[in-house]
């Protein structure tokens, strides 16, 4: 049987999500011994003119190009993989959706807004069908791998719905909020093993929010902690903003 | 002889972010040699204007996924120095070290995956493969050390964790500083067997003389997290006056600035940092130059891969000494903080403006917010090495096309994309902060 060929694409982003691929190590030529990787601009000069089996696109949607972009690798593609937070929920790029895009364009390119066209932010599947979403921010390597594996297998990948405080609890962290700052881990999707919370700091939520938060049980928090609702509202835009349609 | 040479390299790879070379010659005149930047812009100044200055670290770090831990870096300086804020000495000995992991792990990065493959006459990494597995495997190896490195310093090299303004949420204990003094002892091997590789190895030949751009000070340090701007047309200014160095002006071909300061352009980055500062690198790394014959002042930009390598000895080799030197003072675990958004204020903040100026992987990097009495950011601003590279790229482009006018396209297609990987360039940095009313505000 032919390996199944691969290829990563990367839209408005950082890039640290398919650098999160060669941080693997030497596990990485395990995984390249079992695929055939066609196109990975960030690391290869090859291109392929063909199908691809499994299309993994970084980064969200903010312009006509990455949409045209967008639309081609799908029509490619047998499979596509949302990969990070960009793709899978828009993101930080979508923190610009709160103001009129206008506004945004005048604060970074002044009069000359004209020269760069853009649009508000978008997530993949505000455009394509999306078979795996791989959220994070960056993507959480073990996750990586079981999406990969996944895929290869045709089986489905469901990205946890419980919140990350299930993790975080089995991880023995102390709570942030007995801490007295305010965390979006009980509203967040789990799969980062608590990752952020495990050293020290706040989750963000760049997981994306669980179908169906507990908000009484947040409010009932923030009163007994005595924070500021504001806060929370601070952070849930912070990667979810694009979201909010 | 009259030639016309018409190029159009679309989409450059082996480079962070996109971006076009445009040649244009006519007659054997060189008409246009254009670096052009089509990076999606994604208004990171916006996104920062009225959020807390607790938020900037964690929202630039994501302008890139390579150089997150430098953007970290400059903006947590920015962010502390409007605040009037100063961290401790084990705060910036750990920040120090977590540059060092930057600068070895990107370096590792561009010299094996992205320049390697040209002079071994392959297309990618994977090219390598067949013939020089050993070499693949070595630098995924020290690639993966780094990491280990970073996730134990902040939880993660990709969007550190734990490195926020105030200091550190979480400190490595012993056994964890002793892992990590194991993985750069073990790192020694691995980077003789590099600089052997890279001294078998032939640049292109090519000079043209620049002014070099980096952190100067009158420490015996290889200033890399502190020190005053400096040139090597003897430029020297605080770090609060950027603007007076940098100079952006905005050309329609990219949407990333270009800079100059006392000629039509001028370079940052390794090759810069060698220039200005080799006499205070570590011993271990001038010789490392003296066997790859890298000598200062070099005006070859293909070298700036040499002096990547190069410093990439300095770090390792200073990482080391550093946390021997924790080791033997011990880590204040007291020093862990606990942020947020400063709930409850537990930082002091007051309105004013701040600078970072910080030596990451591509160069000389500035982050500058100005700030209200509350921390909420009111003008962010940040200047990337990548964009302060852009004049000087393609000023290199218009002295090489006509030097190699007689060879194939093909061939001048390789030596300029070799150019400008050399320069390592971080496109989707570049484009992030393009601002136009900022200045004399």
């Amino acid at each position: 049987m032919s390996r199944p060929k691969v290829a990563f694409f990367d839209l408005a982003c950082c890039e640290g999500c398919q650098l999160q691929v060669a941080n693997l190590g030497e596990e990485l030529l395990d995984i390249l011994g079992r695929i055939e990787l066609v196109e990975f601009r960030e690391i290869m000069s090859e291109n392929w003119p063909g199908r691809y089996d499994i299309a993994f696109v970084e980064g969200s949607v903010v312009n006509d190009e990455a949409e045209e972009r967008l639309l081609e690798i799908r029509q490619r593609s047998d499979i596509l993989i949302a990969y990070g937070s960009c793709a899978t929920i828009g993101g930080i790029n979508g923190i610009k959706n709160r103001r009129p895009i206008a506004e945004v364009q005048h604060a970074v390119y002044g009069e000359r807004i004209d020269w760069f066209p853009a649009r508000p932010t978008r997530a993949l599947h505000h455009l394509v069908r999306v078979d795996y979403s791989i959220p994070g921010c960056p993507v959480y390597p073990p996750e990586l791998i079981k999406v990969i594996k996944a895929a290869l297998a045709g089986l489905p990948y469901v990205v946890p719905d419980y919140a990350v405080c299930v993790e975080c609890k089995f991880n023995e962290n102390v709570c942030m909020y007995d801490k007295g700052v305010t965390c979006l881990g009980p509203v967040t999707r789990a799969g980062c093993n608590s990752w952020c919370i495990n050293h020290g700091n706040i989750c963000y939520g760049c997981r994306g929010l669980v179908s169906n938060p507990n908000q009484a049980g947040a409010k009932e928090v923030l009163r007994r902690y005595r924070l500021d609702p504001d806060r929370i509202v601070d952070k849930m835009t912070m990667y979810n903003a694009a979201m909010e349609r | 002889m009259k030639k016309n040479v018409s190029l159009n390299v679309n989409m450059l790879t082996r480079v962070e972010g996109h971006g076009h070379i445009v040649i244009d010659v006519r007659d054997g005149v060189l008409e246009k040699a254009q670096l052009q930047i089509i990076e999606a812009p994604r208004f990171f100044e916006a996104m920062l204007q009225g959020r807390s200055i607790f938020e900037a670290q964690h929202i630039t770090s994501r302008i890139c996924g390579i150089c997150a831990c430098g953007h970290s870096l400059a903006s947590i300086q920015a962010a502390e120095d409007a605040i009037g804020f100063s961290p401790g000495e084990q705060t910036l000995q750990l920040r120090r070290l977590l540059l060092h992991m930057e600068n070895l792990d990107s370096h590792i990065l561009h010299v094996y995956m992205l320049v390697l493959p040209d002079l071994f006459g392959v297309k990618s990494f994977m090219g390598l493969l067949p013939e020089h597995e050993e070499a693949v495997r070595r630098a995924l190896r020290m690639k993966k050390s780094c990491n280990d490195v970073c996730d134990i310093l902040v939880g993660r090299h990709v969007h550190p964790i734990s490195c926020v303004v105030g200091g550190f949420t979480k400190l490595p204990d012993v056994r964890q500083l002793e892992q990590i003094h194991q993985l750069l002892s073990a790192l020694r091997s691995d980077l003789a067997a590099t600089v052997e590789l890279f001294r078998q190895l032939e640049f292109p030949d090519f000079t043209r003389e620049t002014e070099y751009v980096g952190l100067v000070s009158d420490d015996p340090e290889y200033p890399l997290l502190q020190g005053d701007i400096g040139s090597s047309d003897g430029v020297r200014r605080v770090k609060q006056d950027y603007r007076a160095v940098t100079n952006e002006f905005m050309v329609r071909h990219s949407s990333a600035k270009h800079a100059r300061l006392s000629r039509s352009s001028y370079a940052v980055g390794a090759l810069a940092r060698f220039n200005l500062n080799h006499t205070k690198l570590h011993a271990a790394a001038r010789d490392v130059a003296e066997k790859i014959n890298l000598k200062a002042p070099c005006h070859n930009p293909y070298l700036n891969s040499a002096a990547q390598l190069v410093e990439c000895v300095h770090c390792s080799e200073d990482a080391i000494m550093l946390v021997e030197e924790l080791l033997a003072a011990g880590i204040d675990q007291r020093e862990a903080i606990v942020v947020g958004v400063n709930e409850g204020g537990r930082i002091p903040v007051q309105a004013g403006s701040g600078v970072g100026a910080v030596e990451v992987p591509r160069g000389l990097l500035f982050h500058h917010y100005e700030i209200d009495a509350k921390g909420v950011i009111q003008r962010a601003n940040c200047v990337i090495p990548t964009g302060q590279n852009l004049q000087n790229i393609e000023d290199d482009m218009a002295k090489l096309v006509p030097e190699i006018l007689a060879r194939s396209d093909e061939d001048i297609t390789l030596a300029l994309e070799m150019l400008v990987r050399a320069y390592d360039p971080c496109i989707s940095c570049s484009t992030h902060f393009l601002r136009v009313d900022f200045v004399g505000h």
